[in-house]
């Protein structure tokens, strides 16, 4: 199934948001969201992925 | 100084963690500056994002995270509640950005954002203009600490508007007030705290400087000497000399 993680597109199998973490080598402090929605990561296991779903891993970064 | 929603911030300097040469000088400049507040963000994962955050834990400093480059009210909510997940804590700088060059806030969509944020719980601290009914709306909507801006943020120009800035002070006495960008140098920061400013939030200005450390340590005494001379009671700038000198008891000489 393709998927756009983080702005590629990305062939993956995983089914679930939280095996789409693993597969693709997430791990730590990360927040997700699919779709342009938060996905809490209490959630994740739950959280079925789709063909063509818009996932955004984000972590902590330098800021002002 | 005033309290942030319950919360007693060490010292009136908070830091940003953008910008700077090297992961080391970041740290040493948040040691020479004694800054006890460091903005971070949220932005993709690329592999560098879990050794930052190893290193600001290492800082011991309260960490607020930011919703920088957002321009909508829906961006800026689902960011907050990603940072509020990753780093543990209710605090959100809110930045709604409403213009590419000048990155002045929108804020029709900052209050919008803010009554929903702080309707789910959140601790809003948000960067705004110096515009008092703003103010007013952003406090309605449930902020307890306002942060309008001294100037563009990275523009380095200092208090674009000293009186809408001290109007700003006297019309709201309780609340904490932060300039949140536009510093470009200490005697900046200084009259922000002279002003009766309860903290000063700055990032570039550190980060950009030949020597950060060095510069780091320049705010934190200007932002010490700025917030004594705000206790102190300064005096008013008059237009005419005055003597400071005794004229009864001159000796007649001419």
């Amino acid at each position: 199934m393709k998927i756009v993680l983080n702005g590629e597109m990305r062939e993956v199998q995983a089914g679930t948001l939280a095996d789409l973490l693993q597969e693709c080598g997430f791990s730590g402090r990360v927040a997700t969201a699919v779709n342009e929605g938060f996905v809490p990561s209490s959630l994740r296991k739950a959280r079925k992925i789709k063909d063509g779903d818009r996932i955004e891993v984000v972590a902590p970064m330098q800021g002002g | 100084m005033k309290a942030c929603y319950g919360t007693s911030l060490p010292n009136p300097l908070m830091l940003g963690t953008a910008q700077y040469p090297s992961p080391a000088i970041l740290e040493q400049a948040f040691r020479d500056s004694g800054a006890g507040v460091a903005t971070v963000s949220l932005r993709r994962e690329a592999g560098a994002g879990q050794t930052f955050w190893q290193m600001v834990r290492d800082l011991s400093v309260l960490v607020l995270p930011n919703t920088a480059g957002c321009h909508t009210v829906k961006e800026a909510v689902t960011t907050a509640h990603m940072a509020r997940e990753v780093f543990d804590t209710k605090w959100i700088k809110l930045e709604l950005i409403g213009h590419t060059d000048s990155l002045q806030p929108d804020v029709f969509q900052l209050v919008e954002a803010a009554r929903v944020l702080s309707e789910d719980g959140f601790e809003v601290f948000p960067y705004t203009t110096d515009d008092l009914i703003v103010g007013e709306r952003l406090l309605a909507a449930g902020c307890e600490v306002l942060m309008p801006w001294g100037a563009p943020i990275g523009s380095g120009r200092g208090l674009n508007n000293e009186y809408a800035l001290r109007a700003m002070r006297a019309e709201f006495p309780e609340i904490p007030l932060v300039i949140d960008a536009g510093i470009g140098l200490p005697s900046h920061a200084a009259h922000a705290m002279e002003l009766g400013y309860d903290a000063v939030l700055l990032n570039t200005a550190v980060a950009r400087a030949g020597d950060p450390a060095a510069m780091a340590k320049a705010m934190k005494l200007a932002i010490e000497a700025g917030r004594l001379a705000y206790q102190a009671d300064p005096i008013e700038a008059r237009d005419m000399a005055e003597p400071s000198t005794p004229v009864i008891g001159k000796a007649f000489l001419s």
